[in-house]
């Protein structure tokens, strides 16, 4: 009688420990997972169903009427107070010149005069700029803020998103989607 | 003459009193307009987590990412778009994470269902021990 419950108690010990060994090795993989938070965008397809304002000559157009006649289209939001969108301007320029995308800028929270003139210092790498002066034309597509990039294909499905400026590596991987 | 002084004296007085009544009734409508659309905002924004600034709603947060929120979802609203509507259409741009109450999905499966089932086991051992005694 005392043999069976020791046996018990032993393998309940045995369980807890068990357990504790499991939930040791979650926590332990779970912290270290990436922390930074960002969507599973290969389902997202970009919303095209509102009003955008040009930069340049202020016309009022429905989104969905920009996003037509190519295979491939960059979405970037920038901004002339935007430090890394200055580094990543020379990216921006270089995949203008090396791809068929079609460039469509947004200027995120900005004014005019400071944007034109960011332009003309940095380089013009879009074919199109369009305003967001509230930030809520970027929640349109998802962004968080600036600088962003959106890579979205010729049904409006987001292939590539990426947070922060555009380095090499990412340079690289547009190339290779848009070239091939 | 006094009669007569008397008489536009009270005039303008009346007159006065009907502008400040309107401006008042104005003032009290807008307000009405205001809050309601307000309101829901804030219900919205207080179920919405900002992304950017762990911990903090959109509601509580004053970052650049949550002061745009605010403003597209005010916008959202006077479209006539439902509640519903604005949390769907955000959970597509955003993912689960944006909104405090998940949904039941693959990935929140366990979240939903291991509390209930620890909260079983638990009650399992204890009616267990109380029987035994008994």
């Amino acid at each position: 009688m005392q043999s069976l419950e020791k046996i018990k108690k032993s393998i309940f010990s045995l369980i807890i420990l068990i357990f504790l060994i499991i939930s040791f090795f979650v926590f332990k993989f779970a912290l270290q997972k990436e922390k930074i938070y960002s969507p599973k965008i290969s389902e997202n397809q970009i919303f095209t169903d509102f009003e955008v304002v040009g930069l340049v000559e202020e016309k009022q157009i429905n989104f969905s009427e920009v996003l037509t006649g190519k295979n491939f289209y960059l979405i970037n939001i920038w901004s002339s107070w935007c430090e890394p969108c200055k580094d990543e301007s020379e990216y921006l320029l270089e995949l203008k010149k090396n791809t068929p995308v079609m460039m469509i800028g947004v200027n995120y929270k900005d004014n005019k005069k400071n944007a034109l003139n960011f332009l003309k210092l940095y380089g013009n790498p879009f074919d199109q700029i369009f305003i967001d002066k509230q930030g809520t034309i970027s929640i349109n597509f998802g962004a968080y803020g600036v600088p962003e990039t959106f890579l979205i294909n010729e049904k409006n499905k987001v292939l590539k998103k990426y947070i922060g400026p555009l380095n090499d590596k990412d340079v690289y991987e547009i190339k290779n989607i848009t070239n091939n | 003459m006094t009669r007569m002084f008397m008489k536009s004296k009270i005039l303008l007085t009346i007159k006065i009193l009907i502008i400040f009544i309107l401006i008042s009734f104005n003032l009290k409508n807008i307000g009405v307009a205001s809050t309601f659309s307000e309101e829901q905002t804030i219900n919205i924004t207080k179920n919405l987590r900002c992304l950017i600034c762990q911990g903090q709603t959109i509601h509580e947060s004053n970052s650049d990412f949550a002061e745009s929120m605010k403003k597209y979802i005010k916008g959202e609203i006077e479209n006539g778009k439902t509640d519903e509507e604005i949390f769907s259409s955000l959970v597509e741009k955003y993912g689960q994470w944006i909104v405090y109450d998940p949904g039941m999905s693959k990935n929140t499966f366990l979240l939903w269902t291991l509390p209930l089932l620890l909260f079983l086991i638990g009650g399992a051992i204890i009616a267990n021990k109380i029987l035994k005694k008994v």
